[in-house]
């Protein structure tokens, strides 16, 4: 900045402040200031000093009225002290004006001395001033009124402010507008006055009638300047020039204001009344109507509202405005000078499309309740937990593979290789060069350049030809501006692109015109200047005359001091040039000339061919040769990694010598999910000897619209970080190489090129294209198109059809304009233009009409045609359906009623036979997997293997040779004849009455012995010992202590077994004592449901075989003793004392059960005890007193002997890592080899038919926190109770559910949301709980009694470790030989498998401790290490608490069901209730569900008898999950309760349900019989 | 059965497995049995049967003469499921082993009338070389689970077989009520219908 600019800006510094001091009621004049200001500064400044000096002007302009009424209090009296100093000023303006300014300073010196003794003698009136006041103000006033909106700021302190200065300013504003006009700079005069005024204050009298004189004249110079000239810029500038000087003018005086201070007055507080105040407010404030606005108002006079959006352009949404608020905005804007602006040419206030969102992201707040609709109140609706229950339903028809993802790998062009030749560096950088040319040409850039051009040109002269040249206003001047200084970027940016000579002629024109308009402006502009510099020239004439006469001899002691006066004398304007035409042309055509293809120059398209001819090898160097060699050796293939996943790998080919490769394969990928990532790996193969990774592509996922057929060829880059130095001519790869000699400007360039590719999704057979769904997408992948996404509104299938999409098109009124939408609509046109005809149908059957001999309807109609397809469809209640009778009528319709009902209530869940609504759900669910998994076995029984169909002998190995031969020696008749095993039936040939199922009950033991009645306070043993005990395995605390009560002899029980199966009853002789021996074998006939005997129907039988314990009890009922000797007249009674429970498909599977099992027996079983007599303790070892409760040993096996079906072979999908599942095969082989009966378990199928690998489905999981909290102290007793929380789960084998087919595991959540599993789940479920507990625990897979194959849990306390029946919640000791594990196959733990390789498996016999790699084969090892499975496990349980009332209900429901029931079983006898018993008994259950059937017996004895003591009776408490209510009846039933047909029996029967978290309910039943004591 | 017609037809076969051709074996014999659709029931006469063990005939033939006779009596609904003979033909090996030397089915034939057919028979082939030594040397060669598998489609394509030699079977087939229910299976000429004409539609 020099110092001439610096100058300029402090003197416009300085008149920003006057027009502050100029202050209210003067913004008007202010504006107008500004605009003189940069009028005058033209012609005198000019160049950079008018920009300097405008912009602060502006920003004065913009905010005048904010710092009138904030600034000036303070900074008036702080400014003006300096200035009041003559020298300061001074000092400050030594520039420019200077010296012409002393000049005339000096003349006016002279001047003044020559006349300063007539002026000393001149009397002028004080207060003059003062009388001139009041017209002055009134005229300020009406100012006012005319300008009150914008006077919008003045406040109160504006008022008050230094109210004694107030006289001051009246004279100061009573003098400024009379004050001569200057241009620019203060006239000689004012110098003069100013600096004559300090010393002498007379003079100003004197000054002031001359000015008010000159004003007038002014003012009349001004109208008529406003009538000559356009009158836009003559008002301004008249304004302007009054003002400019008015301002000086007021500098001037304001020095004087400081002096005057001295005269302040000192006056009372001022108040302003009420009235006034309104007054002036209401002169102050602008109150915009809310009328609208017409819009000609807003728009230039005679100018049409022009739409530009019917024009074609595009127009966004305008934001939501409401009309009041519009309106306003409209009228207060109108009121503005200026106003005009903010209007477009449509008439509306200009707005930017709307940037915020369409909908809001907060609810809309309902302030009126009354408002609310009906369905908008809202609902509460229980969370429901969401469970994936749809995919496994696996019949339902998925196809695999529903989503096809289809790659094509079409080649692969090297951009850099290391075995490029220099040649073949230079060729690729011209074939990249070329291609930048292609893309380039592709894009059209020159013609889309071309065409906004003329599309710009086409809106400047629509914008031109409303608005006259005259008339036209801001706004229009503005836009028109606008398009044309695009137009010229547009002409320079282009200007490398085609030329033609009408644009140089158009552009010529343009600058023309362009030219001319500046021209003319600049004429206006001389022209006013050239005015005022006239009328400057006349005031200075003028004043000069006067001066002469005011100071005629006034003497400056310092001429020096006069000159800093920046009123500078306007130089003459210079007229503008005319525009040359011939200059301009010249211009442009230079230009053309330099940068456009000259007219009628033919187009030049390079393109490049790769026909040259290759050298042959004859011709090359030796290290060229070595170098093609090399490029033959090498092969490159590519690898397609699908989610991290090779999913498959194209041909290996050769790379060719121009380094492509062409693969042309495309690989159809089914996947189930959306696509993660996508990655192409390329692959180099040199020789025979390393594959090399050269690099790795990714590819992007493709939008849902790209299908296969549409997909363009895409070409990605790749490059490789490999270094490779070659010994030949090959350039290598990052490795540096130059072009030149010297081996100066050296290049490093990388392995780089282009695969190019197209993924797209596939196309299915219906045209719908397999895309997985938008819910499967991450968010990230979710395409840009939101609020008008064609896809989300039509669906993808619809893009296919592009009628569907223009109709869409329609509708949703897209915006033809909008950018946005510009392929979608090019697109649509396209559809729509084209006549082709396309057919809205396709046939496929062209012919199948004429072929139909009876019409769809009636073939529908047809029973028989429908039965014929069921059962082809091999619907379970069809599949054996024999004779469909030939005609209709004589099907009859209740064939379908069955069918029909299952399919209608396949979805409604009836409460009818599940009390409880939660099972009835489950129950149907479980029926619905079980038919899903039976329809994949039906299809999988279609698939046969060649050993379904041919019997082949196996080709025999040595030993077999051997042993064949060994058998040829073998005796005939051996002595000690081996066991053959029985001939074995398949079961298609067989029917009722065939099979039997034959139950030897060989002996019991301890069992529970009659108690004499008399003995009613007798200690009883316990009927079970607490955890140490049991532990502790120690006899001495079971010694026996009531012999004394049985005399040697007596008869303690005569029991004698019942088995009852499929209602079915046989029953052994009757024994006596408590250790019977019956020894006999007992034959029960076995009838298959439905009188099918397949392998399938078999497996599903759900039947139990009931083996039930009674006591028989005589009782002699002769009433007269002298009748016994000539008759026995005794009642049989009998007395349940407990039972055994085998399900037939576990004899089914297992083919025979031989073995010890425990008796369950009723915690408490009235009118026993457990008794251990002397005779018996003396006749067994200690061993079998370890063990508590009564056991029976059996005997089980069905005849003939079934084969049981075999497990579907199936190899199910898989989401484990393909090197763990042939892990897991490894091992079972290795396993099974060694051990083949040996259980070891790897993988699992989950019940959504996956495999699974085993641990991932240990995990700690938290149980029930009331359950924790029960016992908070003793870990034991936590540990107790969680393992009978998870034997309170209904148990359901796998076997029935899923018809042995497979075994599938549920999750610990699964498993308590279905509230039935089979012994894994429960033992997953134990297992995972006493993980959490902080136990080492571990899932130990072996077989036990009666289940066969099992699972329990092992867990390691301190010293010792414990097995866990998981379905019964037992636990027993490693050494306990009543343990009904019987082998060890493997253990589960969370993170690995150890699988048993010791020689014995009986876990008496092995050790535990898993460390040891000798006893234990372990999965993951050293070789193996974990990999870190996750869990499929939930994170947490959540345990809902369990409806107390439906509990209650349920409880009753069950209590009035059973009594129902026991009364229907008695149809020959009254049943009565015993109530008072009832109720006693029903006080007594929940004792018993608190102690969980331990250490209760004595007392509840006790207390019955003390409350029923003539009553005779027999009565016991049943346990059991419940589940549902048919196991119940079928308990109480086995019991016999109800056969005790003693006429004055009475019954009681309690029930009492305990709810458990999560639904698992503890039911209690207690039935008793009671005979009255006669 | 109500007078508004028959709600089966009859169906009766009889007729005999005449003669086989198996250049190669000698002394063969042969089982037969029938497998047919749901709808079918026999109502008379013997589903399956064994033959006797025949030899080779001296003369130029060397047929293989069983004359063995069928005689079974279908009732059904429905032609769905059309009964089909089934036959297998066992004969020793060289070391006297029972050895199965082919299969083969047909359906009986449709129209009434007297047929002659002759079968192809084929037996499954050993899955390797060593297989098939050890079962030729054990005197097990593979056999089909099932015979009536032949008389099916469905799996036929894990297996491998090889054709062996002939079977020529006499069938004379009587139908009775075909045509009142709707079945013309008979040759053109119409001169031995009795009852009502054919129906128009199906039968309802």
């Amino acid at each position: 900045m020099n110092p001439k600019e610096e100058k300029v800006k402090i003197i416009t510094e300085e008149f920003i402040e006057n027009d502050e001091d100029t202050g209210v009621g003067r913004q008007k004049k202010t504006s107008k200031t500004a605009r003189q200001k940069r009028k005058k500064q033209l012609p005198t400044a000019g160049g950079p000093e008018e920009m300097v000096s405008e912009n602060p002007h502006l920003g004065d302009q913009q905010e005048p009225m904010q710092e009138d009424s904030d600034t000036r209090p303070l900074s008036i009296t702080s400014r003006r002290g300096p200035r009041s100093l003559p020298p300061i000023p001074s000092a400050s303006r030594t520039g420019f004006a200077e010296f012409s300014m002393r000049e005339r300073m000096r003349e006016k010196l002279q001047a003044a001395r020559f006349k300063a003794e007539s002026t000393l003698l001149r009397e002028i009136p004080a207060l003059q001033p003062r009388r001139l006041q009041s017209p002055n103000k009134r005229e300020l006033e009406t100012e006012f009124g005319t300008e009150a909106g914008e006077e919008v700021q003045r406040t109160q302190q504006d008022d008050f402010q230094s109210y004694s200065r107030v006289k001051f300013r009246d004279s100061v504003q009573k003098i400024k507008p009379k004050l001569p006009v200057p241009p620019g700079f203060p006239s000689a005069e004012e110098a003069y006055n100013f600096f004559t005024f300090n010393f002498d204050p007379e003079p100003e009298e004197s000054q002031e009638k001359p000015k008010a004189k000159t004003r007038a004249g002014t003012n009349q110079e001004e109208e008529e300047g406003g009538e000559e000239e356009p009158p836009a810029q003559g008002e301004r500038r008249t304004d302007e020039e009054e003002l400019l000087s008015a301002k000086n003018e007021e500098d001037f005086l304001l020095g004087l204001d400081h002096t005057a201070e001295d005269f302040i007055a000192i006056r009372p507080a001022e108040y302003e009344s009420v009235h006034i105040r309104l007054q002036m407010e209401r002169e102050l404030l602008f109150v915009p109507s809310r009328v609208t606005v017409p819009t000609y108002k807003k728009l230039p006079e005679n100018v049409q509202p022009r739409f530009l959006e019917d024009e074609g352009l595009y127009i966004g949404a305008r934001p939501e405005v409401p009309r009041a608020c519009q309106n306003t905005m409209e009228n207060r804007l109108l009121t503005q000078e200026p106003g005009r602006k903010w209007f477009g040419d449509d008439g509306r206030i200009l707005a930017l499309p709307n940037p915020t969102k369409a909908f809001p992201s907060r609810p809309p707040m309902l302030t009126q309740a009354q408002d609310i609709k009906a369905e908008l109140e809202t609902l509460y609706r229980k969370a429901v937990k969401y469970v994936h229950r749809s995919q496994h339903m696996i019949g339902s028809g998925d196809p695999p593979g529903n989503f096809q993802l289809d790659i094509d790998i079409s080649g692969l062009i090297f951009t850099h290789h290391p075995c490029f030749s220099r040649e073949h560096v230079l060729a690729a950088k011209l074939a990249q060069l070329y291609d930048q040319y292609l893309a380039r040409q592709q894009r059209n850039k020159a013609k889309f350049l071309t065409d906004k051009l003329q599309a710009l040109r086409n809106a400047v002269q629509t914008g031109l030809n409303p608005a006259k040249p005259h008339k036209s206003l801001d706004t229009t001047q503005k836009a028109i501006n606008e398009y044309k200084s695009e137009i010229r970027e547009k002409v320079d940016q282009e200007a490398d692109e085609a030329a033609y000579e009408a644009e140089i002629q158009a552009e010529i024109s343009e600058l023309l015109e362009e030219h001319r308009e500046e021209y003319e402006q600049r004429m206006e502009a001389y022209r006013a200047a050239y005015q005022q510099w006239k009328a400057w020239k006349k005031a200075q004439r003028a004043k000069k005359k006067k001066k002469k006469q005011e100071h005629p001899v006034e003497e400056h002691p310092d001429e020096g001091l006069e000159e800093p006066y920046p009123g500078e004398e306007p130089v003459k304007p210079v007229p503008p040039e005319p525009t040359d035409q011939a200059l301009v042309e010249q211009q442009v055509r230079e230009r053309a000339a330099r940068s456009r293809r000259r007219p009628g120059e033919p187009t030049l398209v390079p393109e490049l061919s790769l026909a040259g001819s290759i050298t042959p090898n004859e011709q090359c160097p030796r290290v060229e040769v070595l170098r093609r060699e090399d490029v033959k050796r090498r092969s490159i293939y590519i690898k397609v990694i699908f989610n991290d996943k090779e999913v498959s790998r194209t041909d290996s080919r050769p790379l060719g010598a121009d380094f492509r490769v062409h693969f042309g394969q495309i690989f159809n990928l089914q996947i189930f999910n959306w696509p993660e990532s996508l990655t192409l790996q390329v692959y180099e193969t040199v020789g025979h000897t390393g594959t090399t990774l050269l690099a790795e592509v990714f590819l992007p996922i493709p939008e849902t619209t790209v299908v296969t057929g549409r997909a363009p060829i895409e070409e990605v880059e790749f490059s490789s970080n490999q270094h490779v130095t070659l010994d030949h001519e090959g350039v290598g790869s990052g490795v540096p190489f130059s072009f030149e000699a010297d081996g100066s400007n050296q290049l490093i360039l990388m392995t780089s090129g282009k695969v190019s590719n197209s993924v797209a999704w596939a196309i299915g057979e219906n045209g719908i294209p397999l895309i997985p769904p938008l819910s499967q997408q991450n968010i990230g992948f979710r395409s840009a198109l939101k609020r008008a996404d064609a896809i989300s509104s039509i669906g993808t299938s619809g893009l296919t059809d592009l009628k569907k999409l223009a109709k869409w098109a329609a509708e949703s009124k897209l915006d033809p304009n909008d950018p946005n939408n510009a392929p979608l609509m090019q697109l649509i046109s396209v559809a729509t233009s084209g006549e082709s005809y396309v057919p809205d149908f396709f046939r496929l059957e062209q012919l199948q009409q004429e072929f139909n001999f009876v019409s769809d309807e009636e073939l529908n109609r047809s029973k028989r045609f429908r039965l014929l397809c069921l059962r082809s469809q091999e619907v379970p209640e069809f599949r054996n359906y024999k004779q469909i009778p030939a005609y209709d009528r004589e099907i009859l319709e209740k064939v379908f009623q069955d069918y029909e009902k299952r399919l209608r209530d396949r979805n409604i869940i009836e409460t009818k036979d599940h009390i409880d609504t939660h099972r009835a759900i489950v129950a149907k669910y479980l029926q619905q997997v079980r038919e899903s998994v039976i329809n994949r076995f039906l299809i999988a029984k279609h698939h046969f293997l060649l050993s379904d169909l041919v019997v082949e002998e196996e080709v025999p190995n040595i030993s077999i040779l051997g042993l064949s031969l060994f058998k040829l020696a073998e005796q005939k008749r051996p002595l000690r004849p081996r066991r053959k095993g029985r001939k074995k039936v398949t079961a298609q040939n067989l029917s009722d009455g065939d099979i039997k199922v034959l139950v030897n009950i060989i002996r019991a033991y301890d069992i529970p012995v009659r108690k004499p009645a008399a003995s009613k306070f007798q200690q009883p043993s316990r009927s079970s010992r607490t955890f140490s005990e049991k532990r502790a395995a120690s006899p001495t605390t079971h010694s026996p202590t009531h012999s004394v009560d049985y005399p040697l002899g007596q008869v303690l029980v005569r029991p004698f077994v019942e088995v009852s199966f499929q209602r079915t009853i046989c029953h052994t002789t009757t024994a006596e004592g408590p250790n019977p021996s019956w020894n006999e074998e007992l034959e029960l006939p076995f009838r298959a449901p439905n009188g099918d005997y397949s392998t399938t129907s078999l497996q599903s039988v759900r039947d139990d075989v009931f083996i039930n314990i009674f006591d028989e009890v005589l009782y002699d009922v002769l009433e007269d003793d002298r009748e016994r000797g000539r008759g026995i007249h005794t009642r049989i009674e009998r007395h349940w004392l407990g039972s055994v429970k085998i399900p037939f498909s576990t004899i089914y599977f297992q083919a025979k059960i031989d073995g010890t099992f425990k008796i369950d027996i009723p915690p408490v079983l009235l009118g026993y005890s457990k008794e251990r007599s002397l005779i018996i303790e003396r006749g067994f070892d200690s061993v079998r007193s370890l063990s508590e409760g009564s056991y029976i040993t059996l005997f089980i096996t069905i005849e003939p002997q079934l084969v049981p079906g075999e497990s579907v072979r199936e190899k199910f999908d898989s989401q484990e890592d393909e090197k763990l599942l042939q892990a897991t095969e490894k091992f079972q082989t290795e396993c099974a080899f060694k051990f083949p009966h040996r259980q070891c378990l790897t993988t699992v199928t989950d019940i959504s038919g996956k495999t699974v690998f085993v641990t991932r489905y240990l995990k700690p999981l938290n149980p029930p926190q009331e359950l924790l909290d029960a016992c908070p102290n003793s870990p034991q007793a936590t540990a107790e109770l969680v393992a009978r929380y998870v034997s309170l789960i209904p148990f359901l084998p796998d076997t029935v559910s899923f018809a042995g087919i497979c075994d599938l595991w549920s999750t610990s959540d699964q498993f308590l949301d279905l509230l039935a599993g089979d012994e894994e789940e429960h033992a997953v479920l134990l297992c995972n709980y006493f993980l959490s507990l902080g136990k080492k625990a571990w899932l130990m897979m072996g077989s036990a009694i009666p289940e066969g194959p099992t699972a329990y849990v092992l867990t390691r306390e301190q010293s010792h470790y414990l097995i866990w029946n998981p379905c019964t919640g037992h636990f027993y000791g490693q050494f306990d030989t009543f343990c009904p594990l019987k082998s060890v196959g493997c253990l589960i733990g969370p993170d690995n498998i150890w699988f048993n390789i010791q020689r014995y498996d009986s876990p008496l016999r092995i050790n535990f401790d898993v460390t040891k790699p000798k006893l234990w084969k372990s999965f993951f090892s050293r070789s193996l290490p974990y990999p870190g499975l996750s869990s499929v496990q939930p994170e947490e349980l959540i345990y809902q608490r369990t409806d107390k009332a439906a509990a209650a209900e349920l409880q009753d429901r069950i209590e009035k069901i059973l009594k129902e029931k026991i009364m229907d079983w008695r149809p020959r006898h009254l049943t009565r209730w015993n109530r008072y018993c009832t109720s006693a008994l029903r006080h007594f259950l929940p004792v018993l569900e608190r102690s969980r059937g331990e250490d209760v017996e004595d007392d509840h004895r006790a207390e019955l008898l003390k409350q029923l003591g003539d009553y005779r009776f027999s009565g016991f408490p049943l346990h059991m999950p419940y589940s549902e209510l048919k196991p119940l009846i079928e308990a109480v039933y086995s019991t016999g309760v109800h056969n005790i047909d003693v006429p004055n029996v009475e019954f009681a029967l309690a029930v009492y349900i305990h709810p458990y978290p999560k639904n698992v309910l503890s039911v209690w039943i207690y039935v008793a019989s009671l005979i009255r004591n006669r | 059965m109500t007078a508004a017609g028959p709600s089966v037809f009859l169906l009766m076969v009889n007729g005999q497995v005449e003669s086989a051709q198996f250049p190669e074996y000698d002394d063969l014999y042969c089982k037969y049995c029938f497998v047919y659709g749901q709808d079918w029931a026999p109502t008379a006469g013997l589903e399956e049967g064994i033959s006797q063990i025949t030899s080779k005939s001296q003369d130029v033939r060397r047929a293989l003469v069983w004359n063995f006779p069928i005689d079974v009596t279908f009732k059904s609904t429905n032609p769905y499921g059309w009964p089909q003979i089934v036959l297998s033909v066992y004969g020793p090996d060289v070391f006297g082993n029972d050895v199965v030397r082919g299969y083969g089915a047909v359906h009986v034939p449709f129209s009434p009338g007297r047929h002659k057919r002759t079968i192809p028979m084929f037996v499954p082939e050993s899955t390797s070389k060593l297989q098939k030594f050890t079962s030729w040397f054990m005197g097990r060669r593979p056999e089909y689970t099932d015979p009536k598998v032949v008389a099916q489609g469905e799996g036929r394509e894990v297996t491998r077989v090889r054709s062996q030699g002939f079977v020529t079977l006499l069938f004379n087939v009587v139908t009775k009520d075909m045509r009142k229910l709707g079945y013309d299976t008979g040759p053109p000429d119409t001169q031995g219908t009795s009852g009502p004409s054919p129906p128009q539609s199906i039968p309802r």
